[in-house]
């Protein structure tokens, strides 16, 4: 009795160990670090096996706020950067944690708000002036607080405004702290306004009364940047994988693959990398 | 109230397909809660038992400590057992991070301190009772232990599908060692995460009942087979 | 066989006992030599349980020794066992916990497995050893615990209180067994304070109460005329 059951404790360990193990081995595979809010597009579910068919690399996708998914590449913990914050990414170029940056495609921000509008910003193609109008109403404003790329967005056009939000943090200007999917449940349920990138509001299905009420300014546009994780830094990462990865996503097919993703008909993300 | 039916039809539509993206989640939630509660017992178990029997200074305090670990939050452990196996990190070397090993390890942290405590309490509580006549056969505290761990099987078993049902409903130590990535550790709790976090709160919702429903079944299984076996034995 | 050199007699030597406070034990010496069925008798709260517990090992005694005729190594306690009160057993068959407490002596696996079958059949147990230990009925679980240490084969066998709990058919089973295993040559020294059970077991006496002894006598002589105040007032059944 006790031996036959230390036999089977036994064998699911060495069975564990042996699939991970096995799993670990077999596949050629790169960690790309990259943002909840592409992931939530579906992108990635849409680009990625087109990616795996022609190259046999599986692509592992860790979704987090941007912040974070440059604190895994620091670490060495990613192979690949995949983000949209300009700012950040050359900054963490200049430290010596990337290497390779290359422009690959931009979406775009849009203002969504309530059907009702208390702000009166419905149509409008002027983002400042519409955030100015709803801190001027104190309309509830959600924001992601998270140091996300889109909460650097959406702090770079309060600072163009010249309104400081955080003076009316707790009254007007709500910070969540997390990703898009959960801040649009926020505001759904309090009737607010907040800036969102357009491919996570294509998915989004709790809208409530929300709708897009400011779009097509120049200044929503998000440009995404890829990055090879510096090898001098981290000998372990994979840079012949993960250049595959970078060359293929600003190649011409890499390209059209990304122009093809449509929600409903609509492209979501408008390809630009340089050559 | 349209979410909870419209999650309901879910459910059953999700498990009726056998859509093999659920199958593929709920087989990877099964294997590293189930693996992870396999460790953490190995070693729960024996530690409980030990604190039970034997006698040494500062056993109190250990008590104390061990029934305080119960509080941790999954969250914590996950970040913990990240920076542990982050390339940055002292195991780095070991590439685990991002892997199903990370996640059946942060589980295992996480719930060998359930089956420590609970079985040091049912430990303590039977020695109590057979102190005298096992000292009276001759037995050592090592011995002792083993004999009570024996002894006291049912409600072990009880604490061990705690520890269970505490790995597989929990998100914060998959989430943060794992990473979610879809196909490779995506489990039942984080891709309930993510659905919340994309607004489809019917899918969410349905994938939990789905978890619910797994894990009721699995209780009520165990529930039956112990029942049989205590009228057997007393 | 055994060794040739016996474990009694047993002495004690001004053995005290205090918990909480409280002398429970005050200052005991006593000499228990082999052979007769040896019957601690006295009313509750004497300090009975707790004589025979430190005769037994299982406590130390505050001061004063416990002297046994050879050194024992740690395992020589099974060369005597104990019967409690109310029998504690496992959680397995009849047959297992007696070959339990065989395993523990480092009896070798054929002959434990010979000598449980040979203590169950003695107390009559045999057709249930494959039953699990605790759907017993009470006196069935007492008989197995008696059958447990009998099968240690012991020179001494302790017993605290053994029918205490029992019908008068159960009582009555227990009884002869314990007399039959005394009758084969252990020794038994039992703890009660239970008149009708002393008189019939009893070859001799030590009366106890608030921790000293008072008497000690042949059973017989005893309860014809105990010679302290004490004794003669228990058996009248006042209470001390």
């Amino acid at each position: 009795m006790n031996a036959i059951r230390r036999a089977l404790i036994g064998a699911m360990l060495v069975a564990a160990c042996g699939a991970a193990v096995q799993a670990a081995a077999q596949e050629k595979f790169i960690v790309v670090a990259s943002t909840t809010s592409t992931e939530q597009s579906g992108l990635f579910g849409y680009l990625l096996p087109i990616f795996t068919r022609k190259t046999g690399i599986q692509v592992r996708v860790v979704a987090l706020g941007t912040g974070q998914a440059l604190d895994v590449g620091r670490r060495g913990d990613a192979d690949v950067e995949f983000v949209h914050d300009k700012v950040a990414e050359e900054k963490f170029v200049a430290e010596g944690y990337g290497v390779a940056r290359r422009e690959v495609m931009y979406n775009d921000f849009i203002l969504i708000g309530p059907k009702g509008d208390p702000a009166k910003v419905a149509g409008g193609k002027d983002i400042v002036e519409a955030f100015k109008k709803v801190q001027a109403v104190q309309a509830p404003f959600v924001s992601r607080g998270d140091k996300s790329g889109t909460h650097a967005a959406e702090l770079r056009l309060w600072k163009m405004a010249g309104i400081d939000p955080v003076v009316g943090r707790g009254k007007w200007y709500r910070e969540t702290g997390s990703g898009m999917g959960p801040s649009l449940n926020t505001s759904s349920s309090m009737n607010g306004y907040i800036l969102a990138d357009r491919g996570t509001w294509l998915n989004f299905k709790n809208r409530g009364e929300l709708t897009i009420v400011v779009e097509g300014d120049q200044r929503l546009f998000n440009q995404y940047g890829v990055m090879l994780v510096n090898p001098a830094k981290h000998p372990h990462v994979k840079k012949d994988l993960g250049q595959t990865f970078i060359d293929w996503i600003v190649s011409d097919e890499g390209q059209k693959a990304i122009a093809g993703y449509k929600i409903g008909g609509e492209q979501l993300f408008f390809p630009n990398a340089k050559r | 109230m349209g979410t909870i039916p419209l999650a309901l039809r879910q459910a059953v539509d999700l498990v009726s397909g056998f859509d093999p993206q659920l199958v593929e989640i709920v087989t990877l939630s099964l294997e590293v809660s189930f693996s992870a509660v396999v460790i953490a017992t190995l070693a729960g178990l024996p530690l409980g038992a030990t604190i039970a029997v034997a006698r040494f200074p500062g056993r109190q305090g250990v008590i104390v400590l061990l029934n305080a670990l119960l509080g941790l939050p999954a969250v914590v452990i996950g970040l913990l057992v990240y920076l542990l196996l982050s390339r940055a990190g002292p195991l780095g070397e070991l590439g685990i991070l991002f892997t199903p090993p990370a996640m059946i390890i942060a589980q295992a942290i996480l719930v060998a301190p359930i089956i420590a405590a609970f079985s040091r309490q049912a430990i303590e509580d039977a020695w109590r009772e057979y102190e005298e006549q096992l000292n009276s056969l001759g037995a050592n505290p090592f011995q002792a232990a083993l004999t009570l761990l024996w002894d006291c099987r049912f409600s072990l078993l009880t604490t061990v599908l705690a520890g269970f049902g505490r790995a597989v409903a929990e998100v914060g130590t998959v989430m943060i060692v794992g990473g979610n990535i879809d196909g490779v550790t995506r489990v039942m709790t984080t891709a309930i995460a993510l659905e919340t976090s994309k607004g489809d709160l019917p899918l969410a919702l349905g994938l939990g009942i789905v978890l619910m429903s797994m894990v009721l079944v699995l209780n009520a299984t165990a529930h039956v087979v112990t029942e049989a076996a205590k009228r057997r034995y007393g | 066989m055994r060794a040739p050199a016996s474990l009694l007699p047993l002495r004690l030597e001004n053995v005290t006992f205090a918990a909480g406070g409280r002398r429970i034990i005050d200052g005991i010496s006593l000499e228990i030599g082999a052979g007769e069925r040896t019957v601690i008798l006295g009313p509750n709260g004497a300090g009975k349980s707790v004589l025979m517990r430190i005769c037994h090992g299982l406590l130390a005694p505050t001061s004063g020794r416990v002297v046994w005729n050879i050194r024992q190594p740690a395992s020589g306690r099974r060369r005597q066992a104990m019967v409690f009160q109310r029998p504690i057993l496992l959680r397995r068959s009849a047959l297992a916990n007696v070959t339990y407490g065989l395993k523990l002596a480092g009896v070798e696996r054929g002959e434990r497995q010979a000598r449980a079958h040979r203590a169950l059949e003695r107390l009559g147990l045999l057709h249930l050893a494959g039953r699990s230990a605790r759907v017993l009925s009470g006196g069935e679980q007492q008989r197995l615990a008696l059958a447990r240490a009998w099968a240690l084969e012991p020179e001494v066998l302790f017993l605290d209180e053994p029918t205490a709990n029992l019908d008068p058919t159960a009582t009555r089973e227990i009884e002869s067994a314990i007399a039959g295993i005394g009758a084969a040559g252990t020794k038994i020294i039992m703890v009660t304070h239970d008149l009708g059970a002393a008189k019939r077991l009893a070859d001799e006496i030590v009366f106890i109460h608030n921790g000293r002894v008072l008497e000690r006598a042949g059973a017989e002589q005893f309860f014809a005329g105990p010679s302290s105040r004490e004794a003669a007032a228990f058996i009248q059944g006042e209470l001390l």
